[in-house]
């Protein structure tokens, strides 16, 4: 049976909002969905970053001065989850996911059009939901991990609000992962394998396997916790007869492959826009897919590495050690291969080729001291503390926002047919690399030297290191203003970009900027190597095009 | 070597896109939802198991469940599984009174499960809040019939749907039949999964 790509009762195209105003409506076009998924999360991540801002201005001075200690647990709370739930998962999936995805299996649209609505407009309401829980009696105060007994014996009002919220963004994520694995396995060009796909495919098929394994246990455990919170049950209450690890168990489960999820589309994204600016192929496209893959599977046994000082048995560390050593592997690989592509590659340093070179390094620094943290011993005197949280903002911000910022100078030109001044985008990137490292590589000697994160008072003799940690952050807040200043001027008054301003192969590009509704006018064009740069009979293609 | 098949020029780019036909892969998209869906029971089958090995409740606790009334609702699910399937042959056969027959003995199957489960939570001895395994019990055949309930109600839907003429489900349109059947052997799968863990371990 087949099934029209148009339903027969969608209203006419007369009806239809055009011009900005379809951004704000329930539109089912994946380029629309794409951008608003973009937008919207960009608007969370500058609350996000205000947020981050006042807990660096907090731990300017060892006394909690510049907000009480609640308030300080609040916003610590709200950053992390906006932060995670509402940026970057809903952006390195959802915003360049469905931009990029139907044009690189040759579809006029996702599988699931109208799914694929729904759950883009399941996350503003739940992310306003979540931040006026801050005006109404508090927000929530447990950190993200919302780890019982103290989400149980925290104000319920606030952490009940929260848990709804991350349950309908779970929600939409698990709806968006459902439409990415249909699209990517099932609505393939005639004619287009698998191994022919572009990286960011691979990556995002990965991620949706992750999304759609272990979201729902996220979901469940936060509903017995909310059983807890209203219903006074006592799953995860220890004078109930409860059990706490329980809870830490059922949510590292979801909460560690979400790392994947954060950072498996990026490498998908940066496996992209390296090639196209070295000029050549990508290095390894089958050692990338086995690793990504390989990333997958282990990535869903490592999860109780984030507990090694929860009474873990010692048959259960070994395990997890051994397992989260392990990962190491693929995405070791994946460093080299990127590596290798840039190799001899004619490099344009421009902003996007900056930010992904940026994420390679961060990454790595992120990487090795992700594997000291896998390490028992070791792990055992830093957990909790500012080490931890290095590490963590390497790998998500150091990883996955400089690609997302790496991915809009790369797409801008398609996304609004107008090029990025690259200027001022090299000054973005200066400012937000010096800043970032500012920021949090003082956090290690921080960790190292005991520094507990999530409180709001320390010890005075760290606070020269937070002072320069905090002038960090405040150049990585600067750093937003060039950006969106460039992103402003370049909508209004950016050079015309043409259809292919890079040169590229992939097929988003080989259609005018911004593309039309159906993608491509005519039939879909079928790019067996999308990685083609650099031999000779490609380029014999490129001007023949021409 | 081609790698690129060049965009085709204007003469034919008026060509309505909208007409373009893909196979109907509904049903993929229902079994990756299942699948999610499944591991929310994981999830909770993971921490009862857990809670079980590791958190001994006082001596006055209720484990023991008494089997007969769950066994009743076993075979009430399996039988309406069966019953299901049923229907669906007859719709392959056009035969819309047989098929509509068939399904109104599943929903009520489904609703006698929901009965059946309704009187064994008011002759329960305990509560929901009354020790650890007896909140698990209830979260785990309340999230069971929370989805039997809903099955109970998509299959009156379809109940009513199939009727002739006016219906709008038939053997030209069969998904949401076949939808809602593999929901439902879903369901009771992971019902008979629920009874041994719960009931028979």
């Amino acid at each position: 049976m087949t099934i029209s790509l148009k339903p027969s009762n969608s209203p006419p195209e007369k009806l239809q909002p055009t011009g900005w105003l379809k951004y704000l409506s329930f539109s089912l076009d994946h380029k629309v969905i794409g951008l608003q998924y973009l937008v919207c999360g960009f608007l969370f991540y500058l609350i996000g970053g205000s947020l981050a801002g006042a807990i660096r201005v907090e731990l300017i001075s060892p006394l909690s001065d510049f907000m009480p200690r609640e308030v300080y647990n609040q916003v610590l709370t709200l950053h992390g989850t906006i932060m995670i739930f509402l940026w970057i998962v809903p952006v390195v999936n959802g915003a360049f996911g469905n931009y990029l995805i139907p044009f690189y299996v040759g579809a006029r649209d996702m599988a699931f059009p109208r799914l694929n609505a729904v759950a883009f407009w399941l996350i503003p309401p739940s992310g306003l939901m979540l931040i006026t829980s801050y005006f109404i009696n508090g927000a929530a105060q447990s950190g993200w991990t919302a780890y019982p007994p103290l989400s149980i014996t925290t104000p319920a009002a606030g952490q009940i609000i929260w848990i709804l919220s991350v349950l309908l963004l779970g929600g939409s994520s698990i709806f968006g992962g459902i439409n990415f694995i249909a699209t990517i396995l099932k609505l393939r060009r005639p004619g287009l394998k698998l191994m022919q796909l572009p990286m960011y495919c691979w990556a995002m098929l990965g991620t949706s396997i992750l999304v759609v394994l272990s979201t729902p246990v996220l979901a469940g455990t936060l509903i017995l916790l909310s059983f807890d919170i209203v219903a006074h049950t006592g799953f995860f209450n220890p004078s109930l007869g409860g059990n706490v690890i329980v809870y830490q168990h059922l949510f590292w489960f979801y909460s560690h492959p979400a790392v994947y999820i954060m950072v498996l589309p990026a490498f998908g994204l940066v496996s992209e826009i390296l090639p196209i600016h070295s000029r050549k192929p990508l290095f390894g496209y089958i050692t990338m897919v086995f690793s990504i893959m390989g990333i997958v599977v282990l990535g869903l046994v490592v999860w109780a590495h984030h507990m090694f000082t929860s009474g873990t048995p010692p048959w259960m560390r070994l395990f997890f050690t051994i397992a989260t050593a392990f990962i190491a592997v693929p995405t070791g690989i994946k460093f080299f291969n990127w590596v290798a592509t840039l190799w001899g590659g004619k490099i344009s340093l421009n902003a996007a080729m900056l930010f992904s070179c940026g994420f390679i390094i961060n990454f790595v620094l992120g990487g090795i001291t992700g594997v000291a943290l896998a390490q028992v011993p070791f792990d055992v005197h830093v957990h909790d503390t500012y080490f931890v949280v290095a590490h963590f903002h390497y790998i998500v911000y150091g990883g996955s926002v400089f690609v997302i910022f790496s991915s809009i100078y790369h797409w801008f030109p398609k996304f609004t047919g107008r090029m990025l001044n690259e200027n001022l985008g090299r000054l973005h990137f200066v400012i937000t690399f010096i800043g970032f490292n500012l920021c949090f590589a003082p956090q290690h000697w921080l960790g190292l030297n005991g520094m507990p994160r999530r409180v709001a008072e320390y010890d005075p003799q760290f606070q020269l290191i937070n002072q320069i940690s905090s002038v960090g952050a405040l150049l990585m807040a600067l750093s937003t203003l060039p950006f969106l200043w460039n992103i402003l001027q370049s909508i209004l008054y950016g050079a015309e970009a043409g259809d292919n301003p890079w040169n590229a192969l992939t097929p988003e590009w080989l259609t005018s900027s911004p593309p039309p509704v159906e993608n491509w006018k005519g039939e879909a064009p079928l790019v067996l190597e999308p990685y083609g740069y650099g031999e000779k009979d490609s380029n014999k293609t490129q001007e023949g095009m021409k | 070597m081609t790698s690129i098949v060049p965009k085709e020029q204007s003469s034919e780019s008026k060509k309505d896109f909208s007409t373009e036909e893909h196979e109907d892969f509904r049903l993929f998209g229902l079994i990756a939802f299942l699948i999610a869906d499944g591991m929310t029971f994981a999830g909770f089958f993971a921490a009862y198991l857990t809670f079980k090995a590791v958190n001994p409740i006082g001596p006055d606790a209720i484990y023991e469940l008494e089997l007969p009334l769950p066994t009743l609702n076993t075979v009430l699910l399996l039988v309406s599984s069966f019953t299901f399937h049923r229907a669906g042959k007859f719709l392959e056969k056009n035969e819309s009174k047989e098929c509509q027959r068939w399904l109104l003995i599943t929903g009520a199957l489904g609703v006698a499960f929901l009965i059946s489960q309704m009187f064994e939570y008011f002759t329960l001895p305990f509560g929901l809040t009354d020790n650890l395994f007896a909140s698990t019990f209830y979260a785990l055949t309340g999230f069971h019939g929370l989805h039997v309930t809903l099955g109970s109600i998509m299959i009156m839907i379809i109940w009513w749907q199939t009727r002739v003429p006016y219906g709008r489900v038939n053997n030209e349109n069969k998904f949401p039949f076949e939808a809602v059947e593999l929901y439902w052997h879903f369901v009771d799968g992971i019902w008979v999964v629920l009874f041994i863990i719960l009931y028979l371990l």
